[in-house]
């Protein structure tokens, strides 16, 4: 098992099947569609299950890269070597797998598209290829090309099967992702240049990661850095005020496209505050801290009001996500909102709020996905996202109703489910470092009960007089099946979170323990106290 | 068999609400019931161990880790101290109890099994609050009763009140849930621990303290303790309807009358009450905070009795006497007289169910009617629930002869207002009064509730009157366990929970200063005071009388002459109107504000709209988009990005 290289395998396993639908796949229509959905669908299948096989075989007890694999690509001149360089550790594990999970229902719940289906399902398993790709690199420059290179297959989904207002949305996507990833590629030719300075210039992580704990950038050339990778993880998470691409990309975005958008691709930002800038420019996130801290609280509470106030589920779901990821960055930054308030702790808090966050990115994940896929499920059947056309389909669909009111009451933060967990950790957390963080940032949890209660109301609650409300039917087998697994993951997650805490343990703890490090190698006080 | 009575109800709920559909209506109610009562066996057994024998559990029974994260790690755990035990016991008679009723009340509903599957859930939730060994399992339980709270008020979900007034129970707990969660960190960053076998023997160490650090403040530790119990507080006002965060309780009678009598009179309202208990070591070393606990239970006690006296729905009216009777037991709480709240609480869930599930009986024989003014006149028809209610009135007034013999409320709300007096505070005293003042507005309002429903000429149209009867056995012998216990429970249970040897049926569960010493000065008040209450009783009895029998045109009289504060009381002091302005209709419109010149106004115009029409580039792109050449300027970023690559790597700088 060892030798096998599992990593490369799960990123590219999707590819081949892509290749595969593309070369392969010939025929009548009938048979093209049928056969490209049963060819994506066991691709993503085995996918799924040979991640499976690398989270059982993941050692919870360490810090360290697992199954990494290492090879010298190409040596250019100048000295510098572009190696293939993957592994995954607590932090990057489980959003493998939470990739690996939501892109075979994302094939099941697109079993009913009519138009270019072959085209549809190889853009799918390309996008699995590249998110899966995002959170094994250890090398800047792959995982630029996977992070850039997820938009691609995305901006298709969106443009191609999306709905009538698909340009204006994909230019919006664009125009916000653009300002990140341009600035965000000079952070990383620069970062190359500026350890080159300071020895042997590289772009592998782990290296980098290396050099930030045993010497440091300069705390100016953290500041441009940070600030350089924070324009594009904002985006992408995203953040107050870049936030409003989400609810016209989701709204125009066919359901496959949402579930992948909130499922996996918010959590990228997430993740690269995690991989990045917490441990290379420490420094730079204590700096910063208190302006992650004003960003996120005002996310949550306006974010939060305005969703209350939509008519279009999607863009509610959608509202509620930005919100939803503020607690996230709250969590991530914890350990810094510590320094920056100037007292030089000698116990390093906010471990739980990291944990937290990481959890809610995952639990955001099964939860926000699984909520597209109940707009979806009511929309493949009217065919409109507006509330108000919806009301009382308890009575139709009484299955659907239960199912749906798990993922309100998991989204709204209920004990017992997976929402909680990462709500209460991240609040908890914060409240150890800041009480009037968590203060302002609890209020969030009223207003988001108050949203989800409201729109679950209007579409199940209620009397049944719509006409055309008349003739729905309830879910299928097929969508039993999808949203089965999301049910038991949901209340497995929320009674007995250990094994998924588990993971992030180690990687959590010695990213503080990184980080703490480099933050006082540059803050004088803290230094002097060692 | 400690686990046993608390998972029971789960397997019940699980049966009926997974499977109802497929082993049928009769098979989910009799699985669900059956189960509610073995666990209610159970529970006895239990008390009867832990209680008396005193051969319980020592330690927590610990299930498995619910969460750890570096130095927080919560267990699932279950705690049987006698405390917990009562709370077993009282929760799952009176769910058996509502359980077996309501197979007769519900006969009609089309959704039997969802009905019973909620009723366990709840109660499983209830019995995982109460036995609680840590905070976060007491918040799972806290808010767990609060979801089957919403579901159930909203179990007929084609009305839209119902569904208004489930929403509204959920948001006005979720407030009080903000406190509490705050008050569950705050503890932590205090004590370190959610543990409370940690928790509370530390908490008398913390006054002497100077410095504690908190989310990075430096306080002392006692302004700490306070602000810690307040935030707690504020989780039991929600969730005990206290004043300010009572709003739902009224409405929540929506729900079916079980319902009512289960969760919004027996049990889950009183989870507040029980917190406080459950924390006594916390809050004897907060006195702030137990000031708080006294003014606001005073004040609600007064205020709800207040309401009570004009209310025209019969289950409002007893909603309200819930609300005002959950008052008394905070500030005999908040005087530190916790054993006499624990008393109250115990009596009350008897006499308070079988209220309510009169009234539904009542309810039930008038065909769904709630409105008092079209009853009257219905003693003939239905002798046994007009008895019924009797007692459970006669209990709820405390009426009783001093020294000799009295019904459950005598004991019970006699000892909290003499503790009250014999506190010898000034808020002691203020509470004691507000508890006389409502003493007498509640034996008036429950007479009014009574005559009303009862007596006089029939108000009912003539199809409702001609199907008037009586209710099935399967219900009305339910309201005779209630019965027997609002007449004996106070008699009976008297010397445990507040008698000389308090300590010996409490242990360690209720910890209370100077060994005690309020339940003695309760006892050794003056003669004058223990009569009072009774006075208070028969006084609003009386008054009841003479309006509602002897002169029943003056209430009417009454109401114009009085207009202003009749109307005030009708629309219970306008808190709704109020919230509505304050809060409701606010939020709504700062959202869409928000949202249109926030969102659209502001950051969109100024960013990437503004952007695309202050380019000419910009409708180009838009252009090439709109054609379909997404593809190709997405694969242009990619080029772009590679090229970008190269160029540095292939030496430019190096």
């Amino acid at each position: 098992m060892e030798t096998w290289p599992l990593l490369s395998i799960v990123t590219f396993a999707p590819l081949v099947g892509a290749l595969l639908i593309l070369v392969m796949v010939r025929g009548d229509r009938e048979a093209t569609d049928r056969n490209a959905r049963w060819l994506a669908l066991w691709a993503s299948l085995a996918t799924f299950l040979i991640s499976l096989l690398i989270w059982i075989n993941f050692e919870t007890g360490t810090a360290d890269f697992q199954f990494v694999e290492k090879v010298a690509w190409f040596s250019f001149p100048g000295g510098y070597t572009l190696s293939y360089h993957m592994g995954v550790d607590g932090i990057s594990m489980m959003f493998v797998l939470l990739s690996t999970l939501l892109t075979p229902l994302c094939i099941l719940c697109s079993w009913e598209i009519k138009s270019r289906v072959r085209e549809f399902m190889a853009a799918f398993l390309v996008l699995e290829t590249f998110m899966v790709g995002t959170f094994c690199a250890l090398d800047l420059v792959t995982f630029y090309v996977f992070f850039e290179g997820v938009l691609l297959p995305m901006f298709l989904i969106i443009g191609v099967w999306g709905g009538d207002r698909r340009v204006y949305s994909a230019f919006k996507f664009f125009l916000y992702t653009l300002l990140g990833s341009v600035l965000m590629l000079v952070a990383v030719m620069a970062m190359y240049f500026l350890s080159k300075s300071a020895g042997q210039g590289t772009t592998d992580i782990v290296e980098l990661l290396r050099f930030a704990r045993e010497t440091g950038f300069s705390p100016e050339a953290q500041k441009w850095l940070w600030l350089a990778f924070f324009a594009s993880f904002a985006v992408k998470l995203p953040m107050w005020p870049v936030h409003t691409w989400l609810p016209d990309a989701h709204v125009e975005a066919p359901t496959a496209g949402s579930v992948i958008l909130a499922g996996v691709l918010l959590k990228m930002g997430g993740y690269g505050f995690l991989r990045f800038s917490l441990p290379m420019f420490p420094d730079a996130s204590v700096y910063f801290a208190p302006l992650v801290y004003t960003l996120s609280i005002v996310a949550i509470i306006y974010t939060s009001l305005v969703a209350l106030a939509q008519e279009d589920m999607k863009k509610l779901i959608a509202y509620s996500s930005v919100a939803h990821m503020g607690f996230v960055t709250l969590g991530i930054f914890a350990a810094t909102v510590q320094f920056s308030a100037g007292s030089l702790p000698d116990n390093l808090l906010g471990e739980q709020a990291v944990t937290g966050a990481m959890f809610q990115m995952l639990s955001h994940g099964i939860v926000s996905a699984a909520l597209f896929l109940c707009v979806g499920v009511v929309y493949d059947r009217l065919h409109t996202r507006r509330i108000d056309r919806y009301g009382g389909l308890v009575h139709r669909m009484p299955r659907y109703a239960a199912v749906f009111m798990v993922f309100t009451l998991a989204s709204v933060g209920l004990p017992g489910t997976s929402g909680f967990i990462g709500e209460f950790l991240v609040l908890f957390g914060v409240f150890q470092v800041n009480v009037w963080a968590a203060a302002l940032a609890a209020t969030g949890v009223i207003l988001g009960a108050a949203y989800m209660l409201w729109l679950y109301r209007r579409i199940i609650f209620g009397e049944l007089v719509k006409p055309d409300l008349m003739r729905m039917k309830d879910l299928h087998p097929r969508e039993v099946a999808i949203f089965a697994p999301l049910v038991i993951l949901v209340l497995w997650m929320g009674i007995w979170p250990e094994p998924f805490l588990d993971v992030f343990d180690a990687s959590v703890k010695n990213l503080l323990t990184s980080f703490k490090a480099g933050a006082c190698r540059v803050n004088e006080a803290c230094f002097a106290a060692r | 068999m400690y686990v046993a009575a608390i998972f029971l109800p789960l397997l019940g709920a699980v049966i009926a609400g997974l499977f109802g559909r497929r082993i049928g209506d009769r098979a989910s109610m009799y699985v669900t019931s059956g189960l509610l009562c073995v666990s209610a066996v159970l529970g006895a057994i239990i008390l009867y161990e832990v209680g008396f024998a005193k051969t319980g559990p020592q330690e927590p029974i610990r299930l498995f880790t619910w969460m750890a994260s570096g130095d927080l790690s919560v267990d699932w755990a279950l705690r049987f101290d006698t405390l917990a035990a009562v709370m077993v016991v009282v929760v799952a008679l009176v769910s058996a109890v509502v359980h077996v009723y309501s197979i007769g009340y519900m006969g009609h509903d089309p959704h039997k099994p969802r009905f019973f599957a909620y009723l366990s859930l709840f109660t499983f939730s209830m019995l995982m609050l109460v036995t609680a060994e840590n905070f976060a399992q007491m918040f799972f339980g806290w808010e767990g009763v609060g979801l089957c709270s919403y579901l159930l008020i909203g179990f007929w979900y084609k009305r839209e009140s119902a569904n208004a007034a489930a929403i509204k129970a959920f948001l006005v707990n979720r407030i009080g849930d903000f406190g509490f969660a705050l008050g569950i960190f705050a503890v932590f960053a205090i004590f370190g621990s959610l543990d409370f076998s940690t928790v509370l023997p530390a908490a008398r160490e913390l006054p002497g303290k100077e410095i504690t650090t908190v989310g990075g403040y430096v306080i002392d530790g006692q302004t700490a303790l306070d602000w810690t119990c307040i935030l707690l507080f504020i989780g039991a006002m929600g969730k005990s309807a206290q004043i300010l965060l009572h709003t739902w309780l009224p409405d929540a009678m929506e729900g079916p009358t079980p319902v009512s009598a289960l969760i919004h009179a027996a049990t889950m309202v009183t989870a507040g009450v029980f917190m406080v208990c459950r924390l006594s070591p916390m809050f004897e070393f907060a006195p702030l905070a137990l000031a708080t606990v006294v003014t606001v239970g005073a004040l609600t006690a007064f205020f709800a009795a207040t309401v009570g006296l004009v209310q025209n729905d019969i289950k409002r009216v007893i909603a309200y006497s819930t609300c005002s009777q959950l008052g008394y037991m905070f500030f005999a709480a908040g005087i530190g007289a916790y054993p006499v709240a624990m008393f109250h609480l115990m009596t009350h869930a008897f006499f308070k169910a079988l209220l309510f599930l009169g009234a539904g009986s009542v309810i039930h024989g008038m065909s769904d009617e709630q409105d008092m003014r079209r009853m009257g006149g219905l003693w003939r028809k239905m002798q046994t629930t007009y008895i019924l209610m009797w007692i459970g009135s006669l209990a709820l007034a405390g009426v009783g002869i001093p020294f000799v013999f009295g019904f459950a409320g005598f004991y019970s709300k006699d000892l909290i207002l003499e503790a009250a007096f014999g506190a010898h505070t000034g808020l002691g005293l203020f509470a004691f009064w507000m508890g006389i003042a409502a003493a007498i507005m509640t034996a008036f309002y429950s007479w009014r509730l009574i005559i009303m429903t009862f007596h006089g000429e029939s108000r009912a149209p003539a199809e409702v009157q001609a199907h008037v009867h009586e209710s099935p056995m399967v219900m009305l012998a339910p309201l005779f366990v209630l019965a027997f216990g609002s007449v004996f429970a106070g008699a009976i249970a008297v010397a445990w929970f507040a008698g000389h040897d308090w300590s010996g049926f409490w242990g360690d569960s209720i910890y209370m200063r100077e060994n005690g010493a309020i339940l003695d000065a309760a006892h050794h008040v003056p003669a004058w005071v223990k009569v009072l209450p009774v006075v208070a009783g028969l006084a609003g009895i009386g008054l009841a009388y003479a309006l509602y029998m002897l002169r029943p045109a003056w209430p009417k009289a009454l109401a114009k002459r009085l207009r202003g504060l009749y109307y005030f009381l009708l629309h219970k002091w306008y808190f709704d109107e109020l919230y509505d302005r304050l809060f409701v209709r606010p939020a709504m419109i700062v959202g869409r504000g928000l949202w249109q010149k926030g969102d659209g106004g502001t950051i969109d115009r100024f960013g990437p709209d503004g952007a695309a029409v202050a380019t000419r580039g910009g409708s180009r792109l838009a252009a090439l988009l709109q054609t379909g050449y997404v593809y190709h300027y997405a694969f242009a970023v990619l080029i772009g990005a590679f090229g970008f690559v190269s160029l540095f790597v292939f030496g430019l700088w190096g």
